[in-house]
């Protein structure tokens, strides 16, 4: 049953990115040209996808199990960091670089003859190497904070605590 | 062209649909890039089958739609380096940002995360930022 509410759920999330014209990679870059030809569909598909989901999420936050019983996701990370702002960057130039983002580039990839298959096979690499790149990332911050302990820093002749305020 | 919007709008509702009916039934978040990201890195393995299902769908049932269409043409980049640089920045970004257009822009966005609206505002960017540099720049796009 889940894999067909799943199968279900993924067909109809790639009908809706057909007829909305995600697929498109010229209405894709339309969309993010603000210095071209702007063409602001994509602002409608995100809003009518967002609003919907606004109200599915008053419902959800009520509800403590799923209708299949798993229980809701959550709680989720609150954290803004360097990984989502530049994860985000990173995806937000390749999106442009070809109009492509991962539902679409699957939606499309039946129609899309090989440069669908190369793109979907490029984006699998990448996913794939991001678990080295998050700890090679995790490394740098570590070099980064390192900072020498207090004793060795020169400059700085060391004064005795002061003593304690006589009573 | 002046009805753009409006199938925009119609196919934003059955994406919405799409992601509440995963999130209410079987509990959830319709985000394409972990969806697939989970099987090729391993962190979904308790939920493949679910994940095929998805991914399954979402390639087979647009294919079904388009003889409805007289054309649908992708204009999909025909440059082997574009769409291979561009994979890459999309599998990589999309995985260390954890999320992608629908589940940090649709499903983050609906629930006021602050996550999901950064996110959203800095793929964002990068986007206008990507068409600045390639297409009025470099002229490769």
């Amino acid at each position: 049953m889940r894999n067909l509410i799943a199968f279900f759920s993924g067909g109809l999330f790639g009908a809706g990115l057909l007829v909305a014209g995600m697929v498109d990679t010229t209405k894709v870059q339309g969309w993010l040209d603000v210095f071209g030809a702007w063409d602001p569909t994509l602002a409608f598909v995100m809003g009518g996808a967002v609003s919907v989901m606004f109200f599915v999420w008053i419902v959800a936050k009520r509800r403590e199990k799923a209708v299949l019983g798993s229980p809701m996701p959550g709680p989720f990370p609150r954290l803004v960091d360097r990984n989502l702002v530049l994860g985000s960057l990173l995806f937000g130039a390749g999106w442009g670089l070809a109009g492509l983002c991962p539902g679409p580039a699957m939606a499309s990839l039946s129609f899309n003859g090989w440069q669908g298959w190369l793109f979907a096979i490029a984006m699998g690499v990448g996913m794939a190497i991001t678990p080295r790149m998050r700890a090679w990332l995790s490394v740098l911050d570590r070099s980064t904070l390192e900072v020498p302990p207090c004793e060795t820093i020169p400059g700085e002749p060391r004064r005795p605590a002061p003593p304690p305020a006589a009573r | 062209m002046h009805q753009d919007w409006i199938w925009g709008l119609v196919g934003g509702l059955m994406i919405g649909a799409a992601a509440g009916v995963y999130l209410l039934i079987n509990g959830r978040v319709l985000g394409a890039s972990g969806i697939i990201g989970g099987l090729i890195d391993g962190t979904g393995r308790d939920t493949v089958s679910e994940r095929v299902a998805f991914i399954g769908g979402l390639i087979a049932v647009p294919p079904l739609l388009v003889p409805l269409y007289k054309v649908v043409d992708t204009h999909v980049s025909n440059s082997a380096l574009v769409l291979i640089a561009a994979g890459l920045m999309v599998g990589l970004g999309t995985r260390l940002a954890n999320g992608c257009t629908s589940g940090h822009g649709v499903c983050g966005m609906s629930r006021l995360s602050l996550r999901g609206i950064v996110a959203t505002a800095f793929y964002l960017l990068g986007g206008g930022l990507s068409l600045v540099v390639f297409r009025h720049l470099l002229g490769v796009i």
